[in-house]
């Protein structure tokens, strides 16, 4: 039998201005299964809250209405207010009589009815309310980073330092990431490396800090708190244990010929080699496409060809045996820090890109893009820091850099701005005009977008200090004329058509999301846009959450970042992780999807509608124990109660708790004798 | 005008009744003939849930959730679209005049949609007339403020629900 209390706000004026408060109490004290009604002027004040909870305790009520605001105001309130009077919080609702009456209405009569309308409805659902229990998962306190530039170095040492385990995954040889190959930083010039590479080094040594280079994410399974991940180590074809790292296979190596990864192409470097020298961990990599013994092995040749390496290596690390191995890793959290790749410029383009043929990059040799100039700017790239064009080693005297090379062209396939190319355009005239003073800094641009701290001052001096001739407009096309490489544009603000001689041209690419974000995304069941970038949960309010919970994203695998907007993120991920694992058990609200595996038929539509995955198969067994047939589970940790699965039930064995099939028809059924 | 049509709104709680409360601190005064069920996503809405609103004497229907992308749970309201597509195929065979159905997107930020949605299809309804073609064909078995067939039973699950209970609910 329901025992109902209602109770009426006048919210001050602000309900009993337009509605009857006392006709309401009335109306609905007569109302069946109601046995207490009354209202107060502040229902929500603590004589309010009292009243609530005298009437709870007197009436032994089995459900409590408060006719009031809405429930995103003070359903919270009223809940705890019932709980304390020793009834479950799930049985108490609120009845929205202000924002969806008393304020949009004028009428008193009207919007008396309809306020004893909308009681009506919410006391019919709540005599269908039963008593839910708060769901309390488990949680693993420790932390899975996914990429290890600088975005997931912060993130890492961030949790680490806040005092959970973290298990750093870095798919190359060495962390580090883009920033490790950048020669300087805007907007201060800070050299890239000097403020990385300290980092990197915390990390290795950090206790809490567990990193798998070489490495990447094979599959993840489980929810929030309780993931298990499974590792793939990519066969390195060196024993990390027995390496000291002193780089006498890399000398021993006789292929030195290969395009340096990290240098962009503009170096060279061993087959079996470590990128850079301050590779973290210092252990090297054999790179089996180009390592001469294992071309030959493909080719055939069953004898053993060179092995200069191995007989190098004192310690006997070097493995020609190696394979992948597979770790598992219990984690609670996953932060996904994969970063960005540039626009490849060249003739291969994914589906969907149009390349820049016009602008010769891959024919004309002078023509490079952002990364490499970085490369030849930097002091630890294959020119020492000296500016030296590709083609001949020579000096170039006039260089033009052409800006939004992709970005904000949707012709070519990439509508959206890079965001970090106008800055770090201007810090590369800054490094060439003071590597070279007589020299020539052209710079081809749409708008100059420089906006953050201290930036907009950047590009100015740029400018105005260091002498970098900006010329509003676009590039339609670079060819080789002899020594030099012609540039055609166009000014747009003096209307006329320019063309320059240059020595050099750097092009600035856009960023895009790293090749296989796809793959990760649909391993980790998180979403991602149409250029491949990350889905935030909220782009304003949650915007380092995915919406699969327990997985957060920072830096550039979620837009074009730049560096402190990366760190930012990744401190914001940690604080995230930390929040998440600041309790030993995670509350979650009950208002969850659960199957009646008894009607379940198994036909499984609800997992395809399920945005997060939190269908699970169980095998059904007969007495005997042999499996008879598979249902459908909701994994309460997962299922966020969005209810999909419900509707889509064609055997209706799904309910969603809290907004039950019967909740809903009843609330439905209360409104036909209006 | 003497006709009052009933309208009954199922709404998702993140943007639609989150706008509608909007409307409300705006003071955004607007017809006061729609009564809302709240509903955690516009995917969790079983069509039947408007078969039987006008069933149960409503002369329209709303139905609104957040925006194409926007969906608090990422695709409940495609899903939600989806179905009703297909829904108002079957009202067109059941006889009842689609247009008696709006469906709108309503985000979190726009209570001046809201009442907008509101009023149009009021006055929409309002010129349709109420709607009897269910109570003409149903007879006295279900009008009158009488209680209306279980809807467990009707779909086969009273096991489902205690007999009892069902019995006592005041209807």
């Amino acid at each position: 039998m329901a025992r109902i209390g209602v109770f009426v706000c006048h919210c001050g004026e602000n309900i009993a201005r337009t509605v009857d408060c006392a006709r309401v109490v009335e109306e609905l004290k007569s109302h069946p299964g109601v046995v207490h009604s009354e209202d107060y002027k502040y229902m929500c004040s603590d004589p309010g809250q009292a009243l609530v909870r005298k009437a709870i305790e007197e009436n032994d009520l089995t459900g409590v209405v408060v006719c009031a605001c809405s429930p995103h105001m003070h359903e919270k309130t009223f809940r705890g207010a019932a709980a304390k009077a020793g009834l479950n919080p799930f049985l108490c609702e609120m009845a929205n009589i202000r924002e969806h009456c008393s304020w949009i209405h004028e009428d008193r009569g009207e919007a008396t009815d309809k306020a004893i309308d909308i009681g009506r409805t919410i006391i019919e659902k709540v005599k269908h309310n039963v008593p839910l229990e708060t769901i309390r998962i488990p949680v693993t306190k420790r932390a899975l980073v996914i990429g290890g530039g600088i975005a997931g170095i912060q993130a890492a040492l961030d949790i680490a330092d806040g005092g959970a385990e973290v298990v750093l995954v870095e798919k190359e040889s060495s962390i580090g990431g883009h920033m490790s190959q950048l020669s300087e930083t805007f907007p201060t010039l800070d050299c890239s490396q000097c403020i990385l590479t300290p980092r990197m080094v915390e990390v290795l040594q950090h206790p809490r800090i567990k990193l798998h280079s070489y490495s990447e994410l094979e599959s993840l399974e489980g929810y929030i708190g309780n993931f298990k991940a499974t590792i793939r180590k990519k066969a390195r074809s060196v024993d990390e244990d027995l390496c000291n790292g002193c780089g006498d296979c890399q000398a021993a190596c006789p292929s030195r010929k290969i395009a340096s990864e990290f240098d962009a192409g503009t170096g060279k470097r061993s087959a079996i080699y470590v990128p850079f020298p301050q590779a973290v961990p210092n252990i090297p990599v054999l790179d089996r496409v180009n390592c001469t013994r294992f071309k030959a092995k493909r080719k055939g040749i069953e004898k053993d060809v060179c092995g200069k390496c191995q007989e190098a290596c004192l310690k006997g690390a070097i493995d020609y045996e190696q394979e992948d191995s597979f770790v598992t890793e219990d984690v609670g959290a996953v932060v996904v820090a994969t970063g960005f790749q540039l626009y490849s410029i060249g003739r291969d383009q994914p589906a969907g890109l149009k390349g820049y043929g016009e602008y010769g990059y891959g024919d004309v040799p002078d023509v490079i893009d952002g990364m490499q100039f970085e490369r030849l700017a930097s002091a630890s790239g294959p020119t020492g820091g000296e500016i030296l064009r590709p083609s001949d080693g020579k000096p170039p005297k006039t260089v033009v850099f052409v800006q939004c090379v992709g970005s904000r062209d949707p012709e070519k396939g990439i509508p959206y701005c890079s965001k970090i190319c106008c800055m770090y355009t201007a810090k590369h005239t800054m490094l060439y005009k003071n590597k070279m003073h007589d020299g020539k800094a052209i710079v081809f641009y749409m708008d100059i977008r420089a906006g953050g701290k201290g930036y907009d001052e950047f590009t100015r001096r740029a400018i105005e200090d260091d002498g970098a001739q900006y010329v509003r407009g676009r590039v339609s096309r670079i060819y080789r004329d002899g020594d030099v490489v012609k540039v055609w544009g166009f000014d747009t603000l003096s209307g006329e058509q320019v063309v320059v001689d240059a020595d050099m041209v750097v092009l600035a690419t856009a960023m895009r999301p790293q090749p296989g974000i796809a793959e990760l995304a649909q391993k980790l069941s998180i979403s991602y846009d149409e250029h491949g970038f990350i889905n935030e949960a909220h782009p304003k309010l949650r915007p380092v959450e995915t919406n699969t919970a327990g997985i957060y994203i920072a830096g550039a695998c979620q837009a074009p970042r730049d560096i402190p907007e990366s760190v930012a993120m990744a401190s914001a991920t940690a604080a995230k992780v930390l929040g998440l694992f600041s309790a030993d058990e995670l509350e979650r609200e009950p208002t969850v999807a659960l199957v009646n595996e008894q009607t379940c038929i198994g036909c499984f539509s609800c997992e395809q509608v399920c945005p997060y995955g939190a269908i699970e198969h169980v095998d059904v067994c007969d007495v005997e124990g042999h499996i008879c047939g598979v249902v459908a589970r909701v994994n309460p940790g997962i299922c966020q109660g969005c209810g999909t699965c419900v509707a889509v039930c064609p055997s209706k064995s799904v309910e969603l708790q809290g907004f039950t099939d019967e909740q809903i028809y009843a609330e439905i059924n209360a409104l036909g004798s209006w | 005008m003497d006709f009052q049509p009933r309208i009954t709104a199922f709404v998702c709680n993140w943007c639609t009744y989150t706008g509608a409360d909007l409307a409300g601190t705006s003071r955004l005064q607007m017809a006061a003939n729609v009564r809302i069920i709240r509903l955690p996503c516009t995917g969790r809405i079983d069509h039947m849930f408007i078969v039987k609103a006008f069933e149960r004497g409503a002369d329209g229907v709303i139905v609104s959730g957040c925006h194409p992308a926007d969906c608090h749970y990422t695709a409940g309201n495609y899903h939600a679209r989806r179905r009703f597509g297909v829904f108002r195929e079957l009202m067109d065979f059941m006889g009842i005049d689609p247009r008696r159905v709006t469906f709108s997107w309503v985000s979190a930020s726009e209570g001046v949609k809201w009442k907008d949605v509101v009023n149009e299809t009021v006055a929409r309804v309002a010129e349709l007339g109420p709607f009897d073609a269910y109570h003409e064909l149903a007879g006295d078995t279900i009008t009158g403020g009488e209680p209306a067939p279980d809807p467990f039973e009707a779909a086969g699950g009273a096991e489902t629900s205690d007999p009892l209970e069902a019995h006592e609910v005041g209807r």
